[in-house]
């Protein structure tokens, strides 16, 4: 198995999401192009990681290189990727991973405080079935 | 167990950043902002911690919280309230400021008293007292100025 579908997201000149759009949006296809190389969209993006945390045998590596590299971009996940990412973890029998996901995308969202419990609102199901704790409620959010 | 197979799939691996896969206790060396590091933080786990891990494999619904959190804190050393916690050495830098301020002060007072000569006997009242009156008499800016706000009918300064 290869990881280049991890390193191959080189086309990211323009369509870069910010912080500040929300998730979701998609880029018009008569957009200026910097380059002539194919623009992702938000939605293929989401579907990639996706299908990145979906995989049955996910080992560890690629679930630690996965989220690490997810977490250097400069957005916020969606609700769904987390959910992938999170049953990966469960795959992979390591709760103290999924805690420290969603610790990661708090700290992801830096002054937008609304997006955390919209995540978690979304993530609630996945939560509950999947037995895990929110930081919050194992008081790990505090000092 | 986690921790072995994770440092065999490293082994395998190309390591893309340079953290150490030994201990991992103050050997790795964190290239950027890694929120799940290579190598987990407890690295020989106890008998106890052992079991935990067992139990990790069941549904984790059956885990308390102290066991939730024993499971995060063998994997990570700090958690993210902690490795973002600011430290007090602002304090220090205010302190440090006001004493070299201070200490300035004290510079500038034994000068003027040590090092300064006396100042010229143009700033003597009786001096400035005939300076005004010659200004005046020389009709010094009479009309928006200095003369101007003096009525020198009644010889004092206009209210």
């Amino acid at each position: 198995m290869t990881h280049a579908s991890v390193f191959r997201g080189s086309h990211k000149c323009t369509t870069m999401r910010s912080n500040s759009r929300p998730c979701g949006q998609t880029t018009p296809l008569a957009s200026r192009c910097y380059s002539h190389a194919k623009v992702e969209t938000d939605e293929e993006f989401d579907a990639r990681w996706v299908t990145y945390f979906s995989k049955p045998d996910i080992d560890a590596w690629e679930l630690k290189k996965g989220m690490n590299t997810l977490i250097g971009y400069d957005l916020v996940p969606e609700p769904k990727i987390l959910d992938s990412a999170l049953r990966a973890c469960r795959r992979l029998n390591d709760l103290a991973s999924a805690i420290r996901i969603l610790e990661a995308v708090k700290d992801k969202s830096g002054p937008h405080k609304d997006i955390y419990p919209y995540l978690i609102q979304e993530l609630q199901p996945t939560l509950i079935e999947l037995g895990i704790s929110t930081p919050e409620d194992l008081g790990m959010d505090k000092l | 167990m986690l921790a072995t197979r994770a440092i065999s799939l490293v082994g395998k691996r190309a390591i893309s950043t340079s953290i150490c896969v030994r201990g991992g206790h103050g050997v790795a060396k964190v290239d950027d902002y890694n929120p799940l590091p290579d190598v987990q933080f407890v690295t020989e786990l106890s008998a106890e911690q052992k079991s935990l891990k067992e139990k990790e494999k069941g549904s984790w619904a059956t885990l308390s919280n102290e066991e939730k959190i024993a499971l995060y804190r063998i994997s990570f050393k700090q958690s993210f309230a902690e490795m973002n916690e600011g430290t007090k050495e602002w304090k220090s830098v205010i302190a440090g400021m006001f004493f070299f301020i201070g200490m300035t002060g004290l510079v500038v007072l034994w000068q003027r008293k040590f090092v300064y000569g006396p100042v010229p006997p143009t700033f003597e009242s009786e001096w400035k007292e005939k300076e005004v009156q010659r200004m005046l008499d020389m009709r010094i800016n009479p009309v928006e100025g200095f003369s101007a706000k003096w009525d020198y009918e009644n010889k004092e300064w206009k209210k």
